[in-house]
């Protein structure tokens, strides 16, 4: 037997194209990468309309060949709402940073998951402002530097790290909330199956579905990316836990 | 043909719902309320019918929303009308305030959508009385960058409904968003009004978010750009599309004028007041026309220009704020003529008789 057949055949990816403009080591890419398999899985692609972050991931639909829409910072939830009332059978996600759904759009996003609109969120939390070259989050641990946090962040100051899962937890309509994690294999699989149960949900109309992935910043952390992925998992996860809040 | 009488925010609903809306998302301020309290009773009462198994009156109005802010609302209309649907928003002064981000976005991405503004007094909260403070905010950008919204200034509870509809068909025309821009008397106040057949227009949109199940191309909806050429490109499409809209959509009245060496000019309530003291100053045989701007952009210059360089030689502009519309009509008129200004504000429109004396004094 010649060694190639024993090689398994993958399908092409049709949603993801790669070559992303992501830091080397960036979870951005990684994320990008498993929502493709995910929507191809799924046999969605034509039919997902996706919204935008400003962020980071602000051209998030060059690496990902779905329809979509790019508004302004925070509002993707606004936007989805009225997208998916209006066309129910579209599959809308959002995606977003933390800077985008927890500080600037934190309305928007609690307004849409009170309501329980149907539409799925994928919540990206690097405790940082990526993309405006490393400010405090709402999400920024107590005492990580930044560069708005030089000496590191102060309760005093800056309060506490806000938790999106937990507090989206209070409310009673959303079905969904998980918090996951990309820092290895094993999570990374993890992070692929909640986002496939977001989507299913959706399609199934059970209601608001929102994935929390903690993942990182090496360039702003100023970390190389293993560096980067063992703060993740041994600092993040003391304050934002890996786990199922809500399922229905 | 049939006779109606309503309130001007009403009109608003019905010329919306006339023009095939779609879905409405909005949050309450007055002196705009109304706008949503009839928008959620029509929608509600159509889905008590359904439940009755009748038919909806409006089977198009899918979608209405009390959203949590002006900011969500214009998200949520950013989100109606980049997958092509006809959507609107509805608010006053400082929920318009609110929605300026939201408004250059969609300018950028040139997506069509009609936005109503019934003015309060501003700045800050303000008053609920009716100003015209909101008129450098609507027609010379408002939101960050380089944008026009096409601007309609309605000046009855009949226009309030026909601009909404002719507002339907020139922002799906030109791909361009559109403002309702009205004083708080016209939302307040009731008259009759006939139902105007404006005929309704149907775009073609192959480019909403949400074809690739028809034609398998991608279409996303976005302005933004790593380099300067193709923003400069990209740019340089709206700027054409802007100066087409100027050359074929500039709309106007123009009152007794023929004749006239004296012009009174303003929109909205104003104007009514200007055309009845124009019809007292004719009593006293005095030469007095009025020049009443239905589109603020495109502003009609020309004819300002036109007037003032033949027989006109004195302007008068009235109007519910400090002066801001008189810079276009100065603008137009380029020194051929005085321009006085008329200002009031604070929530009080002049009656005939001050517009008369102010003509009188021109004399
Ligand atoms: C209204 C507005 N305010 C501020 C900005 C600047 N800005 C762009 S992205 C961003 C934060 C991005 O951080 P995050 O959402 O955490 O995403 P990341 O880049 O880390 O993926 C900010 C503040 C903006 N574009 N618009
Ligand atoms: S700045 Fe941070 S979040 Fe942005 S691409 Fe680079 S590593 Fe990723």
């Amino acid at each position: 037997m010649r060694v190639s057949a024993l090689i398994p055949k993958y399908p092409e990816p049709e949603t993801y194209v790669g070559r992303t403009h992501y830091c080397p080591g960036c979870g951005h890419a990684t994320l990008h990468k498993i929502l493709g398999e995910v929507i191809d899985e799924l046999g969605i692609r034509k039919k997902v309309i996706l919204v935008e972050p400003v962020g980071c991931s602000v051209l998030a639909l060059r690496y990902l060949k779905v329809d979509g829409i790019q508004g302004p910072h925070g509002r993707a939830p606004a936007i989805a709402t009225a997208v998916k009332r209006l066309k129910p059978e579209k599959i809308v996600l959002t995606y977003q940073g933390d800077g985008d759904l927890a500080a600037i759009g934190t309305n928007e996003i609690l307004h849409a998951a009170n309501r329980g609109e149907l539409f799925s969120v994928i919540f990206v939390n690097n405790a940082v402002y990526g993309m405006t070259g490393g400010q405090m989050a709402p999400t920024t641990l107590i005492g990580q530097k930044s560069t708005t946090t030089p000496t590191g962040r102060m309760i005093e100051y800056a309060g506490y790290p806000l938790r999106i899962c937990e507090l989206l937890n209070t409310l009673d309509a959303p079905v969904y909330l998980e918090r996951v994690s990309l820092y290895d294999v094993e999570q990374i699989a993890r992070a692929r199956a909640a986002l496939k149960k977001a989507i299913t949900n959706q399609i199934e109309k059970k209601g608001f579905s929102l994935v929390e992935v903690l993942s990182n910043c090496p360039t702003n952390w100023k970390m190389t990316p293993e560096e980067s992925w063992r703060f993740v998992k041994e600092e993040m996860t003391k304050i934002f836990p890996l786990g199922i809040f809500r399922d229905r | 043909m049939s006779k109606l009488y309503m309130k001007g925010n009403e009109a608003i609903v019905e010329g919306a719902l006339r023009a095939g809306l779609e879905g409405f998302f909005s949050y309450p301020i007055t002196p705009a309320s109304e706008i949503i309290e009839t928008f959620a009773s029509k929608y509600f009462a159509d889905r008590e019918r359904e439940k009755r198994g009748e038919k909806p009156l409006y089977p198009k109005f899918r979608v209405f929303m009390q959203m949590e802010s002006e900011l969500a609302s214009i998200n949520a209309v950013m989100g109606g009308a980049s997958i092509g649907c006809r959507v609107m928003t509805a608010s006053s002064s400082p929920g318009i305030s609110l929605k300026q981000e939201g408004i250059s976005y969609i300018a950028a991405c040139e997506l069509p959508c009609v936005i109503v503004n019934i003015m309060r007094g501003g700045p800050g909260l303000g008053s609920i009385q009716p100003e015209q403070g909101d008129y450098f905010q609507a027609v010379k950008g408002g939101g960050h960058g380089d944008y026009r919204l096409i601007v309609l200034a309605p000046n009855s509870v009949q226009e309030m409904a026909e601009h909404t509809m002719l507002l339907f068909n020139l922002t799906n025309k030109y791909r361009n968003p559109g403002m309702l821009l009205a004083d708080g008397y016209l939302g307040q106040m009731k008259e009759s009004l006939e139902f105007p057949e404006v005929p309704i227009e149907e775009y073609e949109k192959p480019w909403a978010a949400g074809n690739m199940e028809l034609d398998g191309e991608q279409h996303t909806i976005e302005f933004l750009f790593l380099t300067p050429e193709p923003m400069v490109e990209a740019k340089k499409r709206l700027l054409e599309k802007y100066k087409t809209i100027e050359a074929n959509e500039v709309r106007y009245e123009t009152y007794k004028v023929d004749d006239a060496k004296i012009i009174v000019t303003a929109f909205g309530t104003p104007s009514r007041v200007a055309k009845a003291a124009v019809d007292l100053a004719r009593e006293k045989g005095i030469k007095v026309g009025l020049v009443r701007p239905i589109t603020l952009w495109p502003f009609p210059y020309k004819i300002y220009t036109n007037l003032t360089s033949n027989q006109v030689d004195r302007v008068l502009v009235v109007e519910l704020s400090f002066g801001q519309f008189v810079e276009d009509v100065r603008l137009g008129v380029e020194g051929r003529a005085e321009v006085r200004l008329f200002p009031k504000f604070g929530g009080i429109v002049p009656t005939e008789e001050e517009v008369l004396e102010k003509i009188m004094e021109l004399v």
